[in-house]
This record gives structure tokens, sequence and C-alpha cells, in this order.
């Protein structure tokens, strides 16, 4: 329990009837616990909103090359091990889970899971980097990584002796980078947050009135975790079955 | 479980939804992985899509609380949103996939 003789005074002192005055942690320009937590999951949507156009333009660029150069993408996009991209899809969604299971703990005031559910978050946030770099190592040794090494020669799928476009190529390959780039850099960012929830709730500074970063975290967590659901059949799936 | 009830935690455990739509998410990305490697022709891309698109509602509705949110201010954020993302999409789209045809 935190200094609540203070919040009552400041409360009195304001002259307003706050519903909630024994809470610290509602500061004073709100009138309720209601309306902070509101504001503050609009603000993080209206973020949010910029964070899809941002990521948008990254799609709309890669639809309207996957349309021009669809051999060259296929091909490029088999070189990718989907396995490991499947099993990433798999971990967020994992990461995903412990997030809300963290909010239902601190919801029911249960320090320890809460404690557990952000770790294992991180856990799962650094496993999903972790298999990254190994998809990425590969992609550097097979010399996929645009620049002045690249290299590519591999057979458009369903049209054997037909050797893909390595310019066209290096596009897809460009794109793959700097999306799943830009993805892990929002993964690194989140994982930094969850870090800081963390020690938060390690603080005990969560409670089922006051959780409100948890939430706010969460919720640009699970935008990550939505963004990949996009990347992974768009950039390790193209023309798979042939 | 009716509509209003989502918004109060304090009421019924949200557990099962929770694990439910993590069971769902799990298979709609086997779902993809298989789906893929099947010959469905132009309609490859179309199920991926639709696939992706159910998972991101499902985490978007059960996960970030979507369903359930009550606040008109925030449905004008979400929507106008997805609006600017569909007309950036579409508009570009109708652009580069008509050029040939002149």
């Amino acid at each position: 329990m935190h200094d609540s003789s203070t919040a009552a005074v400041q409360s009195n002192a304001s002259g307003e009837a706050h519903a909630a005055a024994d809470n610290p942690a509602l500061l004073h320009h709100f009138a309720t616990e209601e309306q902070q937590r509101d504001s503050a999951s609009l603000g993080m949507w209206i973020f949010l909103a910029t964070e899809v156009m941002f990521f948008g333009g990254l799609f709309c660029a890669y639809l309207i090359y996957r349309g021009w150069y669809f051999g060259d993408f296929a091909a490029a996009s088999t070189s990718i091990n989907a396995a490991l991209g499947g099993a990433n899809t798999a971990v967020l969604i994992c990461s995903s889970l412990t997030v809300v299971l963290a909010i239902w703990a601190a919801q029911t005031s249960q320090r320890g899971l809460l404690l557990a559910m952000l770790a294992l978050t991180m856990l799962f946030g650094c496993a999903f980097l972790g298999i990254k770099g190994i998809e990425y190592k590969d992609k550097f040794d097979e010399h996929h990584v645009p620049g002045v090494s690249f290299s590519f020669h591999e057979e458009i799928p369903g049209h054997p002796g037909q050797y893909a476009n390595p310019q066209h190529a290096q596009i897809f390959f460009a794109l793959y980078f700097i999306m799943t780039g830009l993805h892990a850099l929002h993964m690194i960012i989140g994982l930094g947050i969850f870090a800081w929830l963390f020690w938060m709730a390690w603080k005990g500074r969560f409670t089922p009135e006051y959780h409100t970063p948890l939430e706010i975290g969460g919720l640009y967590w699970h935008f990550v975790d939505i963004v990949w659901i996009y990347l992974f059949p768009l950039l390790y799936l193209i023309d798979r079955h042939r | 479980m009716s509509d209003h009830s989502t918004s109060d935690h304090s009421k019924s455990s949200p557990l099962p939804t929770y694990f439910g739509v993590w069971i769902a998410l799990l298979v709609g990305t086997f779902l993809t992985y298989e789906i893929a490697k099947i010959d469905l022709g132009v309609f490859n891309a179309a199920v991926a899509l639709i696939i992706a698109t159910t998972k991101a509602l499902l985490v978007a509705l059960f996960f970030m609380h979507l369903k359930g949110a009550h606040e008109k201010l925030l449905k004008l954020v979400v929507i106008s949103t997805v609006f600017f993302l569909f007309l950036l999409l579409v508009l570009s789209m109708a652009d580069y996939g008509t050029r040939l045809w002149s």
C-alpha cells in the first residue's frame, strides 16, 4: 500500500470530489481512474495508427514489386527457411498469451504469476530474436544480403531452367531485411518496455485498480505480433507449392 | 458470452477465452504453413491473407480488448486507421495494377 493520505490531502486541496481519491496513481487532471485509463489507451491506439501507416507503406511497396516480379520474388522467398519463420510465429503467439496472462495476474493480485508471465514474455521475445539471428546468418552466408557481394542463382519455382533475375531478387531481399529488421527493432524496444514493466511489477507498483502501463505495453506487444502475422505468409510462403 | 460482460473482468474469468484464442492462433499458423504447400492457383495468396486477417482480428478483439470497448473515440481511431490503410493499399494497387492496360 502506498501513502494514501497524501493523495487524499491533494484531493481535498483541489476541491474536487474524486471518486477514488485514495489511489496515488490517479493524476490530478483526471476525474476518475476510468477516464485516466481510457485516455492512456486512446493515446496508445493513436500511436499504433501511425505505426500501421508506417508499416503499411512498406507492405504497399512489397505488393507492387511482388506484382511486377512475381517469379523472382517466389524464387527469393523459397530460399528462406520457412520452418524457422513458422516457429517464430508460434513463439510470438505464445508471447502474446503470456502478456494477457500477466495483465490478468495483475488484475487478480497474483504477484508471482505476474512476474513469471513478464519474464516468460521476455524469454519468448529473446527466442524470437535468436531464431531471427540464425535466419539472418544463413542469408549472409549465402550472399543474399543486398549490396556489393549480393549473388543469387536460383530457378524460378515451376519454371525449370529459368533463373530469377538477381536484380529483382535483390529488391525482394531489400524488402525482407527492411521489414523484418524494423520488426526486430520493434521487438528490441518491446523487450526494453517489458524489462521496465518487470522492474515496476517487482517493486509492487501494479494493483487490480492500477496496471495501465501493463495494458499499454501489452497493446504495443500485440501490435508487433500482428505485423509478424502478416510478414510470415507474405515473405516466407510465396509460391511454396511448386 | 454476451457483449456486455467482457469489459468487466471481475465477474467471469477471461482465461478460457485467452487460451481458446491462443490455440486458434497456433492452428491458424499451422494451417498457413501447410496450405502454402498445396497448389490452389491464384487462391494461395488469398487464403494466406484471409487466415492472417482472421488471426489479426482475434488478437485485436480479444488480446487487445477491442471487443467490449465502449469508448466512441477509440472506435473512431481504430476505424479510421483501417480506412486509411485501405485507402493507401487500394488506390496504390489500382494505379500500379492498371498501368499496363493502356
